[in-house]
């Protein structure tokens, strides 16, 4: 039931999952921990305490030489020019026509911009940037050289400054430092793909270990759990965030997969022609929608009205923290006002569902002092 | 550890147990480990006829959907309906307050395994 891992690439931490007994599965070409104990448990550590996922599979692309800012501009739709040195954003690859090649975050660091991508697209990405480059820029693909270790929940901030020699309160969401955690160099970044505080941990690969080794000592008695790929999956979709492949590709645009707000339309960028006509007439937009019975959605899952097939499902599951079952579906955006009735059509059996906004869940508020 | 003596099992991963003239039905200790968080069971009414082998009910984990197998032939005599409120019991204690349904007027499946051909065969399987 789990997919062969034989040919997948292994993390610097794949030894450390081993003796953590994880499941693991093949994802994006990686052999990943699927779970340590129970997706569950690790899912409400994450909400309720702290919990640590291996990252190590996602793609890093450094950018830099003097047209480097010229560059990034041209392949990224959001107008990145503001963003200031120590600040990340989220925004989208897209090809000419406008569909996402991928999603990812822009981290703005002296003297040019890394970007931050899904695992299974990083070559793809790669040979992508570097064919629009001109010589003004260098691109290098670095994710095999750089380690990343996410620490979310309420108690994550703490944990993490608990092992680093600066003071992290002034890091804001969305920004980073760079600086020693657990005695080794690290990039340490307010960010995360789960709906709680915390931080994403950059290192060298050999000293990955040995920051994975000192998180999880030191947040044991602080309720850290390490967690796998299904706890950050069923974590982001509570979160509303999307998955690349499941929830967007290259046959959806960003305006259909509901981030129009990491686009800048009036930006000259790959796509952008396509966004502005596109624009004009959206056909589609991403729900969310609440199970109104017991069963589970899943991607693929046709949405219906009136017995008419009017969009699929894109990632759905249970929410742990809710109590109820979600999904984010690709609809037509007249259909997708909250309190709508549809329908799911679960193994040829149409469950009751309704339209509700996104995210499903937002934190409580943003905590400073990362306690509880 | 359960005492999985005199119990059989499909290569689908159910198990049997007989009950009086009843069979009761589960699926074992390496299906729930590899299903992983059970969320949701869709099972049959009480009184529908199954087949050895045929689809019995879908059950579903964080992970995927699946199907579940009866591992003989027979009339539901009864489902778990603690498992609509309780699905992870199945993780818990799949050879106890897990068990799904009860069989009667069973018509008995001589392919399924005994524990030691059961733990062989599952040796076999990824882990």
């Amino acid at each position: 039931m789990t997919s062969p891992t034989a040919t997948a690439e292994r993390t610097p931490l794949y030894d450390e999952h081993v003796r953590l007994h994880a499941q693991m599965t093949n994802f994006g070409g990686w052999s990943m921990p699927l779970q340590y104990t129970s997706i569950r448990d690790e899912h409400q550590a994450v909400r309720t305490a702290a919990g640590m996922f291996d990252l190590s599979h996602m793609g890093e692309i450094r950018v830099t030489g003097s047209g480097a800012l010229g560059l990034v501009q041209k392949v990224v739709a959001r107008d990145i020019a503001p963003l200031k040195v120590g600040r990340a954003q989220y925004t989208v690859l897209c090809n000419e026509g406008g569909g996402i090649i991928d999603d990812l975050l822009v981290y703005a660091e002296d003297g040019g911009y890394v970007l931050v991508v899904n695992a299974g697209n990083q070559d793809r990405d790669f040979d992508w940037i570097r064919r629009h480059a001109g010589r003004d820029s260098q691109v290098s693909n670095v994710g095999r050289e750089t380690a990343l270790i996410g620490v979310q929940g309420p108690r994550a901030v703490a944990i993490v400054q608990a092992l680093a020699d600066q003071d992290l309160t002034g890091v804001k969401y969305y920004a980073f430092t760079d600086g020693t955690l657990a005695g080794v160099p690290a990039r340490l970044s307010r960010t995360g793909y789960t709906g709680e505080d915390g931080f994403e941990i950059f290192s060298a690969p050999a000293d990955a270990a040995a920051v994975w080794n000192a998180l999880l000592e030191r947040g044991k008695d602080r309720g850290l759990k390490p967690a796998g790929l299904g706890a950050r999956d069923t974590l982001r979709l509570e979160a509303g965030m999307r998955l690349y492949g499941n929830d967007m590709d290259e046959q959806t645009n960003p305006l259909q997969a509901g981030l129009e707000w990491t686009v800048s339309l009036d930006k000259d960028f790959i796509g952008a022609p396509a966004l502005r006509r596109a624009a004009a007439n959206l056909d589609r937009t991403i729900a969310g929608l609440k199970m109104l019975d017991r069963s589970i959605p899943r991607h693929g899952y046709p949405v219906m009205l009136d017995g008419q097939r009017i969009g699929s499902v894109g990632s759905g599951n249970v929410s742990f923290t809710l109590g109820f079952n979600i999904a984010m579906a690709s609809i037509p955006p007249d259909q997708a006002m909250a309190g709508k009735r549809l329908g799911i059509d679960v193994r040829g059996t149409t469950a009751p569902a309704e339209v509700v906004p996104l995210p499903f869940y937002k934190r409580p508020r943003p905590n400073l002092k990362g306690e509880n | 550890m359960a005492d999985l003596s005199g119990m059989r099992f499909s290569e689908s991963h159910e198990w049997t147990r007989k009950d009086g003239d009843q069979v009761t039905v589960g699926i074992t200790e390496y299906a729930q480990s590899q299903l992983g968080d059970v969320i949701y069971l869709e099972l049959p009414a009480v009184g529908q006829p199954l087949e050895a082998g045929g689809r019995m009910g879908v059950i579903e984990s964080v992970k995927a959907a699946s199907d579940l197998y009866s591992p003989v032939g027979g009339e539901v005599a009864e489902v778990n309906t603690e498992l609509k409120d309780h699905p992870e019991f199945i993780n818990q204690d799949p050879y106890g307050k897990g068990w799904i349904l009860k069989l009667k007027s069973v018509k008995d499946n001589p392919k399924l395994l005994d524990e030691k051909a059961y733990e062989s065969f599952t040796a076999g399987e990824p882990h």
